[in-house]
């Protein structure tokens, strides 16, 4: 069995590895840090934790303000009330200011679970990268999350990490080297390409596994971390050389990774597609388990897709 | 102390924020669109900050250890970048560019452009907000800049405002001092109809800031309660100015439509000439 870790759990650890390497690092949380981790950095640097209360657009003001005078802010609330509630602060003071505040938001997705639709962010991506000068990155796994905490407090400018609730297998290798803008190939294949981002990668990964088994079809599996600014030339590189796509994501189909994608190809190599997310309708209480079945995010949606648009 | 080389006599001040007030009236003439009312209302408060508060150096903007202004309420840009432009951050030709296309004073303030402008802003109830991590970060640092901010008596009605106020209180921001341009006014009316948040002082009040009342068109009280601010340790302050919307220009006083409208070309000279 491979190890499972939240993504949150590896977001508070490196918050602290970051927090001893870097003086300038602050941290900012609206009242749910011992569920986003933050409270590991609380406990360890008190003076450089700000506990706003429940108050996330006056956390995103905040933040921009500390931002401004040199610090590295890192804003954390579940995923919903960062990129909903306080969606026009990040825009206009941060964005627009392109400051050096980092946004990571825990709890995405349907994988929430038995929370229910109020706390289920399926919006955040395509809510986050609509706006200008912002980077959003979505790990797969706590060995991702853990790279991509350190490489955004290294560059300059707005991120926002989204990161779930559950725990998840770990699927990459600690020596492997992460880059924002960067996809992956995760397996190669020449019948069509699964694009994943999240906690999506490994059904993609168990998806191609079962295919190949079966026979006959050879899908080449993509992790996608960066969604923006996502990787042109892989997704090209991959439409031309397997001549069909299949997108998932634990977000709504409009606006998430799929239409990141979508966007690349219509303009530049142009094949079938199918996308793997949920259709426009809210969330639900459940394991995620139950969850993923009924929105449709299984390994054997996957397949079904593949085997559609290699059809086609 | 740093920037200016001589403190400015309250004469002076009075000259400087009638120099700035035709700076407005003459750039949002030129425009054609833009804010008078609340660029005037606040315009003596802003000369004082600028010609006698602040410790800023216009050779050097960026100065870690310079005082920050944050002006909340954006709409109110003409009288921050005269303010800039009068205290030699930028020539004042460049004042008569303002909302033109390749302009760096867009219509309302964006962060460096130019030096001097602090952070962006425009959507109002944001900007007390970012005062706050500016004072958090002062702390931090164990330096002893001050932040000032801004406020609009209508922006106040936004609850990021009373968010930040209670965090400003929490964490015992006394390098911040907030200014209300208590003019009275907002888009749609006066503020009692449009949507009546008195009592204004106690609610200030009672989210633990120090709070102070004055006239803001007297440099005498302006500049007390500035100084009086920096007395005050352990918690914020709010100098609730009272002023008037559209201040110095006859026929834009306590008029409502001046909010966001600028004046045509008659209107222009008939301004400047009171001006003068
Ligand atoms: C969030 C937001 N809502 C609405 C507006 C449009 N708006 C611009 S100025 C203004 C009225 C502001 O009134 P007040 O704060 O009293 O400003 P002043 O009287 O000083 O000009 C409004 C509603 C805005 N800029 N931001
Ligand atoms: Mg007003």
């Amino acid at each position: 069995m491979t190890e499972m870790i939240a993504t949150r759990d590896a977001y508070g650890k490196t918050l602290v590895r970051l927090g001893e390497i870097d003086k300038d690092v602050v941290v900012l949380d609206a009242d749910l840090s011992k569920s986003t981790k933050t409270h590991d950095f609380a406990k360890k640097f008190p003076e450089r934790f700000f506990q706003m209360g429940i108050s996330e657009q006056d956390m995103m003001g905040t933040a921009a303000g500390l931002a401004t005078c040199g610090k590295i802010p890192f804003a954390s609330t579940f995923a919903i009330f960062a990129s909903g509630r306080a969606w026009e602060q990040i825009r206009n003071t941060i964005c627009y200011s392109n400051l050096n505040v980092k946004i990571v938001a825990t709890h995405a997705g349907i994988s929430v679970g038995a929370d229910g639709s109020s706390h289920q962010c399926i919006e955040d991506i395509s809510l986050m990268r609509t706006i200008a000068n912002m980077t959003v990155i979505v790990p797969c796994d706590a060995v991702e999350t853990g790279k991509a905490v350190m490489t955004a407090a290294a560059m300059k400018g707005p991120v926002y990490i989204r990161l779930g609730r559950a725990k998840v297998p770990i699927i990459l290798n600690e020596d492997e080297d992460f880059e924002i803008g960067k996809g992956k190939v995760l397996i190669d294949g020449s019948d069509a390409t699964i694009i994943a981002c999240g906690i999506m990668v490994e059904k993609a990964l168990e998806a191609a596994q079962k295919l190949r088994v079966r026979g006959g079809t050879n899908c080449r599996v993509i992790n996608i971390s960066t969604i923006k600014p996502i990787d042109e030339q892989l997704i090209i590189k991959a439409a031309r050389e397997t001549r069909a796509i299949v997108t998932a994501e634990e977000h709504m189909s409009k606006g998430g990774l799929g239409s990141a994608v979508a966007e690349v190809i219509v303009e530049n190599e142009p094949v079938p597609m199918r996308m793997i997310a949920i259709k426009d309708r809210f969330g639900e209480s459940g394991d995620p388990g139950e969850l993923f079945r009924e929105f449709g995010l299984t390994e054997d949606d996957i397949i079904k897709a593949v085997e559609e648009v290699v059809k086609k | 102390m740093f920037g200016l080389e001589e403190q400015m006599s309250i004469e002076k001040l009075q000259v400087k924020a009638t120099e700035i007030r035709r700076d407005i009236i003459a750039m949002l003439g030129e425009a054609g669109s833009g804010h008078p009312g609340g660029s005037l209302s606040a315009a003596d408060i802003v000369t004082a900050l600028y010609f006698s508060v602040l410790n800023i150096d216009h050779k050097n903007p960026r100065r870690e250890d310079r005082d920050r202004f944050v002006l909340s309420k954006g709409h109110a840009a003409p009288l921050l970048y005269s303010a800039l432009a009068e205290r030699g951050y930028f020539p004042k030709d460049e004042l008569m560019s303002l909302r033109k296309f390749g302009s760096r004073l867009q219509g309302h303030p964006k962060i460096g452009s130019p030096p001097g402008v602090e952070i962006s802003s425009g959507s109002l109830g944001q900007g007390l907000s970012v005062a706050n991590g500016m004072a958090m970060a002062g702390k931090l640092d164990g330096k002893d800049y001050r932040v000032y901010a801004l406020l609009g008596d209508g922006e106040i009605e936004e609850g990021q405002i009373w968010e930040a106020a209670m965090t400003a209180a929490h964490y015992k921001l006394d390098n911040l001092c907030a200014i209300l341009d208590f003019n009275g006014l907002q888009i749609d009316g006066p503020i009692v109809e449009v949507m009546n948040s008195n009592p204004i002082r106690e609610k200030w009040t009672a989210f633990r800031w120090n709070t102070m009342e004055i006239d803001g068109h007297n440099f005498e009280e302006i500049l007390r309660a500035f100084e009086e601010a920096k007395k005050i340790k352990g918690k914020p302050t709010i100098i609730i100015a009272h002023t008037i919307k559209g201040k110095g220009v006859s026929f834009m006083e306590n008029v409502v439509d001046f909010h966001g409208k600028a004046p045509t070309k008659e209107q222009t000279r008939q301004a400047l000439e009171e001006l003068s």
